[in-house]
């Protein structure tokens, strides 16, 4: 069985996932409400399956005429996860669910533009500064708009919220991913060791040295540790595998530690957030604006949980007269909802295919020939995966809650097209890679 | 490169690994305190229970104490079919209205509303079935508690009453007057009258908090610490003159009387105050404060009632519990009732039932089993026991001394046609000089088989135990003698 033929079988589990998925809300809702209607609702749900598998059908024939040889899990676990997420975001609020689709026709029309229109994604090299600066750009964009939360995160356009982090990561693993292939080999022959501790060349340090400052920027202006923590730790593991050494992560990550500490010191917002995680079901600190209040609904909607969950359409979202409950449950607090209605098995499971991803990526990254294209995929799928922990660490006060997207689960635009362009660009270099092996 | 990009995925699966325990943590092993002990800021249970069909709560006889009744957008709303006659001992629920649980309501929340373990909501789930709250049989008895409280309230303005069948403690009776009526806990607005309410302070029951100065009734304990000891028989001969002091101040008998040599049954039936204080400080606080654990004083009662609405019984100075062995405790005093003692009725009851049940002190409860909603039961409240609080030779002694009270002594308005009662009286001063106490009794019948003890109390009357509080423990024992309850 070919390649492509193994991805178009492994959809099917997809699409059937989004049937049974819409059902068992349909139903839940039907016996919620004890009337009729349930053939129309049938009628739904199958046609939410078919609209779904059309399209991954759609994308699936884009990448057997143009990538023929690229990895085959890929694109159907983000399948997986898509569907997921729509089933979740439906259940929430069914006119959301209809906007995630049609964010999703939009972005897997953004994936087969970027898989036809950048046939040799090795171009990117050439504009890499080009590329940095827009990353800059779009990350410094939303403190020209006002905060939400006490972040700098989104841009309003009309009635859309575009959030510019998304497609910034992109922008930032490309620059660096290309960078470090030019200076990986002076970073690593002209370090010395010093005090136990190899130290790089200060000259050729010093590009890091920027970065570094550039997420200390960030954070001070952004004023959003998730978003922060995702680009630095997306270079230091770039960082990482272009130079083979420990020492170079290792003393990135006590500057950044050391940079936040001082930080922490002087921004209230920040101190406010590291003081409702430490202990959110302190009164006070529940009761107060900014608080901890959606941390601690959070977790106590992942207890009401349990093991198994409470079943779909089960989870408790608003108080009598239509008071949410949990703040954000289509996008921050999803994975909150998710263990609410499925439980920590549901949870275990979203991971898992999450891991699967993340295990396709590196795969993807040693296979590939060069060393561009090794660091991009490394790259790409260590963004994605600290983005995963960055959002699930924060609703699981593992840390300290930022509010980035559940990657493909999470309702946005932004975060489902970048994500869609980040997954073209895994397949991109999977395909070269194979296509050479 | 290819090691560095192996290591970066180990990397990235100890971080999930990290989100999977977090998520363990909070699903699996804080669950239970989540969800069930955070209910001022976690609502979701409430909320759910609001669309589930609480259990019933019955008396001992299958009356309807509570129910649910389905309204708007299927939530149910709580009512209480007798009104204020069981407020007390079982509470409100009013989910619906915000305004939270009390009582038995409280206690018992978790079968009422039906709430089980996750694998068996799961198996539920597959089945189709729905959640549904379980009932809960109580051993209340409406008719003796109508009784006990209307007596109650005709002979004063506040007063508890606690009866229990001492060879299972099941609470047969429980009263706090004045009461309120749980169906008219509607609005927080309301709640808010009756917690302000100072003057009556209806919302507190008096039988399990903030207790009163038990009075003679007291002497019941040191005389079990005084023959379960060894140190005294029941035929040991005290001196019972008038005056004699305690810790260096004379106490005086009722109108000074003076007994000289007396025997313990004597002076239980005539409540001599000077016998029973020189008892208590020849036993010493150690021995005292040990009897008193035994029966139930200095912690709280063991019964299947909110904790935070109950109070430990015992000596308490600034309104803060001082073990008996403290030195601000004047031994001989506490040892008749007197000093800085706070009791409430179930701890009396106590005190009545541990000698009635020879000895043996068993722990007290009103739920009397559970059941789902075809009748099968689900729950059973097996008698346990609470603590050997004295042997069944000193049980025997002091039941003796009891017997005398009803047949010759203070109670003898207890006396019940055909039926030998034991008891005790009690009267503590409230207000020096103005002849207002605060008045007893604890009893127990039949005595030579006890199927009931009980402990009334009435505050501020003038007047004493054996006139006012022992007719009422009479008849509300002989209702339930009548009834063959227990």
């Amino acid at each position: 069985m070919s390649a492509r033929t193994r991805e178009l079988f492994a959809l099917i589990p997809a699409s059937l996932l989004v049937t049974a998925g819409f059902l068992a809300i349909f139903l839940s809702q039907e016996s919620l409400k004890g009337v009729g209607g349930q053939d129309e609702l049938r009628d739904v749900s199958l046609t939410y399956g078919a609209i779904f598998l059309g399209l991954c059908f759609g994308a699936h024939l884009v990448i057997r005429f143009r990538l023929k040889h690229a990895d085959p899990y890929l694109f159907p676990l983000v399948a997986v996860l898509a569907c997921f997420g729509l089933v979740m975001i439906y259940r929430i609020d069914d006119e959301l669910a209809r906007q995630q689709a049609q964010w999703f026709v939009i972005g897997l029309g953004m994936f087969a533009a970027t898989i036809i229109g950048l046939p040799d994604y090795r171009v990117l090299e050439r504009y890499r500064y080009l590329i940095a600066l827009a990353g800059i750009v779009l990350l410094v964009l939303p403190r020209a708009f006002p905060p939400t939360n006490g972040a700098y995160l989104s841009v309003r356009l009309g009635s859309l919220s575009v959030q510019p982090a998304e497609f910034a990561k992109l922008a930032i693993v490309i620059f660096l991913a290309s960078y470090l292939r030019d200076t990986r080999q002076v970073l690593v022959l002209g370090a010395r060791r010093f005090l136990f501790v190899t130290l790089p060349p200060l000259k050729h340090f010093g590009p890091v040295l920027v970065i570094w400052g550039a997420a200390m920027v960030l954070l001070f202006f952004i004023q959003d540790l998730g978003s922060s923590v995702m680009f630095y730790g997306g270079f230091l593991a770039i960082l990482y595998v272009a130079t083979s050494r420990l020492s170079f992560p290792v003393i990135g990550l006590a500057l950044f530690a050391a940079g936040s500490y001082l930080l922490y010191q002087v921004r209230p917002t920040i101190e406010s957030r590291v003081a409702a995680w430490r202990d959110p079901f302190d009164p006070e600190l529940y009761e107060r604006v900014g608080g901890s209040y959606q941390l601690a609904q959070s977790l106590f909607a992942q207890a009401d949980g349990g093991v198994l969950g409470q079943g779909f359409g089960q989870s408790v979202l608003e108080l009598q007269g239509g008071k949410p409950v949990l703040p954000a449950p289509q996008t921050d607090f999803i994975y909150a909802v998710i263990v609410n209605e499925l439980g920590l098995a549901g949870g275990l499971a979203l991971l898992l295919v999450y891991l699967l991803v993340v295990q396709r990526g590196f795969k993807v990254a040693m296979l590939a020939r060069d060393s561009f294209s090794k660091l991009l995929a490394a790259g790409l799928t260590s963004v994605f995966a600290l983005q995963v922990f960055v959002i699930v660490g924060g609703v699981t006060k593992l840390i300290p809650l930022t509010g980035v997207t559940l990657p493909f689960v999470s309702y946005g635009g932004s975060s489902v097209m970048a994500n869609f362009i980040l997954l073209a660009l895994l397949l991109l270099v999977s395909d070269r890679a194979r296509r050479e092996a | 490169m290819n090691q560095p990009i192996t290591r970066l995925f180990v990397v990235v699966m100890v971080l999930f690994a990290g989100l999977a325990g977090a998520t363990s943590w909070w699903t699996v092993v804080r669950a239970d305190e989540l969800n069930t002990q955070m209910t001022s800021q976690n609502k979701r249970e409430l909320l759910r229970g609001l669309k589930i069909r609480r259990g019933i709560i019955r008396d001992a006889d299958g009356g309807v104490i509570a129910r649910s009744v389905r309204g708007q957008e299927g939530v149910y709303s709580r009512r209480y079919p007798k009104g204020e006659l069981f407020g007390h001992p079982v509470g409100y629920s009013r989910a619906e209205l915000n305004l939270g649980q009390s009582g038995l309501e409280a206690f018992r929340n978790e079968p009422l509303s039906g709430r089980k373990n996750s694998i068996a909501t799961f198996f539920d789930q597959l089945t189709g079935a729905r959640r549904e709250g379980e009932d809960v049989r109580t051993s209340l008895d409406a008719d003796a508690q109508r009784q006990a409280a209307e007596l109650i309230a005709k002979a004063g303005k506040s007063g508890s009453a606690v009866a229990m069948d001492p060879r299972t403690g099941a609470v047969q009776v429980m009263v706090s007057t004045p009461g309120y009526d749980p169906g008219a806990v509607r609005s927080s607005k309301a709640l808010a009258a009756l917690n302000s309410d100072e003057a009556r302070k209806p919302l507190v029951n008096r039988a399990l908090q903030f207790g009163e100065a038990p009075g003679s009734t007291m002497k019941v304990v040191t005389a079990t610490a005084a023959v379960d000891s060894g140190k005294y028989r029941v035929d040991s001969s005290v001196n019972g003159t008038n005056n004699v002091p305690i810790s260096g101040v004379p106490l005086s008998n009722d109108f000074n009387e003076s007994f000289g040599q007396v025997d313990l049954v004597t002076a239980m039936a005539k409540s001599v105050n000077t016998v029973w204080a020189q008892i208590a400080e020849d036993l010493g606080k150690q021995t005292m404060r040990k009897y008193m654990r035994r029966f139930g004083f200095e912690k709280k009662p063991e019964l299947d009632y909110p904790e935070d609405a109950m109070s430990a019984s015992g000596e308490y100075r600034n309104g803060r519990l001082l073990p008996a062995t403290s030195r601000f405790v004047d031994v001989g005093r506490m040892g008749i009732g007197q000093d800085k003692l706070s009791v409430t009725a179930m701890q009396m009851a106590q005190v009545a039932a541990a000698v009635a049940n020879g000895g043996t002190l068993m722990k007290p409860h009103i739920t009397e089993r559970i059941t789902d909603r075809e009748g099968r039961t689900t729950e059973e409240i097996e008698p346990q026991v609470q603590s050997e609080v004295m042997s069944q030779d000193a049980a025997a002694q002091v039941r003796t001394m009891m017997e005398a009270v009803v047949e010759r002594g203070t109670g003898t308005a207890a006396q019940i046609d055909g039926i030998r009662v034991a008891g005790k009286t009690g009267t503590a001063e409230t207000q020096i000089g103005k002849k207002i106490n605060d008045v007893w009794f604890i009893a127990f019948a039949p005595s030579r088989d006890p199927r009931v003890a009980i402990a009334v109390n009435v505050q501020d009357v003038p007047g004493f135990g054996g006139e006012i509080a022992a007719p009422i423990a009479r008849d509300v024992m002989e209702t339930l003698l009548r009834k063959g309850r227990g």
